[in-house]
């Protein structure tokens, strides 16, 4: 029993540092541009699919990653200075509005790219198997890089937004923009830079999740609800908070899924359990949001003064 | 105004005039299938005027709009599986759970502003949502599928399709007619205040939440009236009524179509439906089509088409 | 609205012109509407049932039963309301004679009872409903593949006959995935160690797998179509699972498309089948050969269905000379299925539904490294599904 709860466990870091990548991109965006993105599930897409392409041509899933991260960095960037910089001093309900119709561009283009069906991506072979993490636990290797992998970018993000002159920029935009401004941050390149940014965080996320679901048309839209979930909780325009409120979303969805059909067998039958089960595990994570903005009506650590 | 009045009016009579003609035409060319394309631009008018109402008049961006109108879908169906049928019976508990659904969701949402509002909205509509996959009676994630339409009177047969939009159109007509004059009444201005300057409209001495509430529950009872319209025209129902992508494309009509526009709402269900349906009719790839068009109208009709014939912004 | 699409018509038809000079149902040509899953995670199956459907229109030039055959494609995107929306559609604007293809139960119960309510002849090429073989059965719905059911007692006969004891089975929560381990715990009589439902295209099954562990059964027997059963055999073999406790599944998790997609890691996978690439008849033989030289990859049973299904139509019209207004003489006609089917002699129970042949299965490596199915042997003959005894047709 044990070891089936720290496996869930690590199931469930992973799920939340995956969430954190694409949660990160996100509150910088809406914290220090003030822009709603919805297309940034878009951009998880894109960088799965070519994650995808290009491991298929290349035929090595190592070279094909940093080919696909920097791929979709320029394309969030071309996407910054062409459409997203002019929704700036557009109201929310506009930026909803062009980010949605930016959603359905960017299904069909994958789609007069690659094609309707999903494409393979498999875990490099070397990581295909598992690892014997304790006695009798058996783990994925696949999943402890993904674990890995957000781990690093975790750390390497908290140093560069609180030991860098670029992550003061974003920390002094993300609370008071004008302000910033004001006191001399180049605004322009900065949110060009940040926008590329959170789309490599994406493709990455993309590209690590790839063998593990599906790369398909559509994959972004799943995500996304989540990932803003993610936001709210932790705070818009932290870091800190988006790391909080990723992991504690990954948790509380997977040990849900995992935990509360067992549970709630022992209350009810095995029917009503597994109807019940997981449509509460889904809800947690609303639930959750609820709890906490009911506390914390601004996030858990928000980054506005 | 820089249309004259008159001209408006006429425009307005045309429309009507061919919506009435419409399913008589179709049925000269055998081609009954217009009236469904039709009935649901109609219905989906109705839900987007509700929650044009919502957002444009009431200034309350919510994002779980669907919920109400998946729940009118759902009681309809879910009667009409306890056999059921009567429309008399089965329509007005529609609106009425969807509107006592939108008091309980908007007593607790209202607390909150911006964006929380949002996402809190989004928060309880996904819990409906989930709750209802979760009903395998119902169908759950299968759907649930109605034995026929409702019946207008006890023991007369099921409603047919051409009645069926006959009553769509009226009643989306019936309920433009009511929004404006509530709209130019004094609730409507208390609203309107509340909307533009909410601490200066409760400084004042407006009860600002209540207005508020009063308009979110009118929505939600709307809402469920095109659900239940919704459950009649189809005769399927499935939780993805409830889910988040419906409530987004609602809101994206609304804001298409104009939002605060008395036919905001309209407009912009009719641009949607009929721009995807002509599009996806000639090309697998017509969301492109479609994505590129609501990118130009963001950039040539910023406020909404409905806008687009006022030169200058709306007081 | 909703995130889906309609694929393109192959076949052009100009809808208000023709349908104004048209009015009358003049049997020139034969309308099969095509509605599937073409795209999402079990696109592969939809994609193989059309190319096997559209394989035997080619080959029998474009006819159908003598008849010119028109098809109209619509891609249901794994959601039920489109798959009724164009089911609808190809009723109502393209008055289409024949309806076929759909994949997903859950949306071949969505659509069915308006198809049943026009009175428009569904031949289905895939999903059979365990609804519409027993109670609700009807006289315009036709299977030519299976019952839900029947793959999955095949394979529960087996692991019974087997010696297994102790099984977890999974399958998703729709009614198709219901009947799936319906049919297997109807023959495998043993105990079952635990019952797992998982959410209709769910992907990742970290906590299924890790469940599963902790249970220690001494076989897994999944039911997981598309790209469900793909990632599950994959995480399957990465969280070492497969090395202690064999997997076993229906032929629907273990042909081409998946062994295109998982490799090595299946071989060895016995599965049960209705059909077969190796099957020893002359038609049989032809197909696999001209489908591989058609699309250039080796046929699934998905493709198979779709050859049959269209063979069925055929050989229908041709029976009653062309004259499908007449829909009791096409009804007779279908249920006699005078064709050849790709597994030989085919007949239908009362509720027209297969009387067939399940076989064994295993997937191997053949010397020139390529991975296929191998029969192996018969495990149900002349099997009929559990459901035909409630039906009232005779």
């Amino acid at each position: 029993m044990t070891l089936l709860i720290i496996e869930q466990l690590l199931n469930g870091l992973q799920f939340g540092l995956m969430l954190f990548l694409l949660a990160a991109g996100l509150t910088l965006v809406f914290g220090v541009m003030d822009v709603i993105n919805l297309a940034h599930g878009s951009l998880y897409m894109i960088g799965a699919f070519l994650m995808a392409g290009i491991a298929a041509l290349t035929g090595s899933f190592w070279m094909a990653l940093p080919l696909a991260l920097a791929a979709t960095a320029g394309l969030a960037w071309l996407l910054e200075i062409s459409l997203i910089k002019t929704l700036y001093r557009r109201d929310h309900l506009t930026q909803v509005l062009a980010t949605f119709a930016l959603i359905l561009i960017a299904n069909d283009v994958v789609r007069l790219i690659w094609g309707s069906q999903p494409l393979p991506l498999n875990a490099p072979e070397a990581l295909a198997g598992p690892v014997e993490l304790l006695p009798g636990l058996l783990y994925p290797a696949y999943r402890l890089l993904i674990i890995a992998c957000g781990a690093g970018v975790a750390i390497a993000l908290f140093l560069l937004i609180n030991h860098t002159q670029l992550g003061m920029w974003l920390r002094a935009g993300a609370s008071d923009r004008e302000m910033a401004e004001i006191l001399g941050v180049k605004v322009k390149p900065l949110f060009a830079v940040l926008f590329a940014f959170g789309g490599a965080l994406c493709a990455l996320a993309g590209a690590l999740l790839g063998p593990l679901s599906s790369v398909q048309i559509g994959m972004g839209e799943h995500i996304l609800i989540p990932a803003f979930v993610v936001v709210v909780i932790g705070g818009i325009g932290s870091i800190r908070g988006a790391f909080a409120g990723a992991l504690l979303v990954g948790m509380a969805d997977t040990l849900g899924r995992a935990f509360l059909p067992m549970v709630l067998r022992e209350i009810f039958s095995a029917s009503v359990a597994s109807n019940l089960g997981p449509a509460l595990a889904s809800m947690l994570i609303y639930l959750l949001m609820a709890l906490v903005l009911f506390f914390r009506p601004a996030g858990l650590f928000p980054a506005r003064g | 105004m820089n249309m004259p009045i008159h001209s408006r009016t006429w425009i307005l009579l045309a429309c009507l005039g061919a919506g009435v003609a419409l399913p008589f035409a179709a049925d000269t060319f055998a081609q009954g299938y217009y009236v469904t394309v039709a009935t649901r631009v109609l219905i989906y008018a109705l839900a987007a005027t509700s929650l044009n109402w919502v957002l444009g008049y009431g200034g309350m961006v919510s994002l779980g709009h669907a919920a109400f109108f998946g729940t009118g879908a759902y009681v309809v169906a879910i009667l009409m599986q306890h056999s059921v049928a009567s429309a008399w019976i089965a329509w007005p508990m529609a609106v009425a759970v969807s509107a006592l659904l939108g008091f309980l969701i908007g007593t607790v949402c209202l607390r909150t502003r911006g964006v929380y509002f949002i996402m809190i909205t989004l928060a309880f509509a996904q819990m409906l949502y989930y709750l209802i996959l979760s009903l395998k009676v119902y169908g759950g994630d299968d759907g649930l599928t109605l034995s026929q339409r409702s019946s207008p009177s006890a023991g007369a047969g099921p409603l047919s399709e051409i009645a069926l939009y006959f009553i769509t159109l009226a009643f989306l007509c019936a309920t433009l007619y009511a929004l404006k004059r509530i709209a130019a009444s004094p609730y409507g201005a208390a609203l309107t205040a509340v909307r533009q300057n909410p601490e200066r409209a409760e400084s004042i001495g407006f009860p600002v939440y209540r207005l508020r509430l009063v308009c979110f529950v009118m929505g939600a009872a709307l809402a469920g009236l095109s659900g239940a319209l919704y459950a009649n025209l189809n005769r399927f129902v499935n939780p993805g009524l409830l889910s988040w992508t419906q409530s987004g494309s609602l809101l994206v009509m609304v804001i298409l179509g104009g939002a605060g526009h008395r036919l905001g709402g309209v407009i912009g269900a009719v641009l949607l439906i009929l721009v995807e349906e002509l599009l996806s009719s000639y090309t697998l790839y017509w969301q492109l089509g479609l994505g590129i068009f609501i990118l130009l109208m963001v950039l040539k009709a910023p406020r909404g088409l409905a806008y687009i014939f006022t030169a200058r912004s709306r007081s | 609205m909703r995130f889906s699409f309609h694929a393109a018509r192959i076949i052009a038809i100009a809808s208000l012109a023709a349908a104004a000079l048209n009015p009358a149902q003049a049997a020139d040509k034969v309308r099969i509407g095509f509605i599937s899953t073409l795209s999402g995670p079990a696109s592969a199956l939809g994609v193989d049932i059309r190319d096997g459907f559209n394989l035997a229109l080619k080959t029998s030039g474009n006819k159908i039963g003598g008849l010119p055959a028109e098809i109209i494609i619509g891609d249901d995107a794994q959601k039920p309301e489109t798959g009724k929306q164009l089911a609808d559609k190809f009723m109502k604007s393209d008055k289409v004679d024949f309806l076929t293809g759909i994949v997903f139960t859950n949306i071949m119960l969505a659509a069915g009872p308006a198809v049943f309510e026009n009175k428009t002849f569904y031949i289905s090429a895939n999903s059979g409903p365990s609804q519409y073989a027993g109670e609700q059965c009807n006289p315009f719905f036709f299977n030519t593949t299976w019952q839900n059911d029947n793959l999955h007692e095949a394979m529960g006969k087996y692991l019974a006959d087997k010696g297994f004891r102790n099984v977890v089975i999974i399958a998703p929560n729709y009614p198709g995935g219901k009947d799936a381990l319906a049919g297997f715990k109807r023959l495998y009589t043993s105990k079952i160690a635990d019952e797992v439902y998982v959410t209709l295209n769910q992907l990742d099954f970290a906590a299924e797998l890790a469940q599963i562990r902790a249970t220690k059964p001494d076989a897994v027997y999944f039911f997981l179509p598309g790209g469900m059963g793909i990632n599950f055999i994959k995480q399957y073999a990465g969280a070492g699972l497969n090395k202690s406790i064999p997997l076993f599944t229906s032929g629907f998790s273990a042909d081409e498309d998946t062994i295109k997609a998982v490799g090595e890691a299946m071989v060895g996978m016995s599965n049960s089948t209705h059909w077969a690439a190796d099957l020893d008849n002359a038609q049989n033989q032809k197909f696999v050969a001209g489908f591989q030289k058609e699309y250039g990859r080796y046929p699934s049973l998905y493709a198979a269905q779709g050859y049959d299904a269209a063979m069925l139509i055929d050989a229908a019209v041709r029976d009653v000379k062309g004259r499908i207004e007449d829909k009791d003489a096409l009804r007779a006609a279908l249920r006699k299925a005078d064709f050849k089917s790709l597994r030989g002699d085919f007949r239908f129970n009362v509720n027209q539904f297969p009387i067939q042949h399940y076989y064994l299965r295993v997937v191997e490596k053949t010397p020139a490294g390529a991975i296929h199915n191998r029969t192996v042997g018969i495990i149900l003959k002349d099997h009929r599904d559990a459901y035909a005894g409630a039906c009232r047709m005779k």
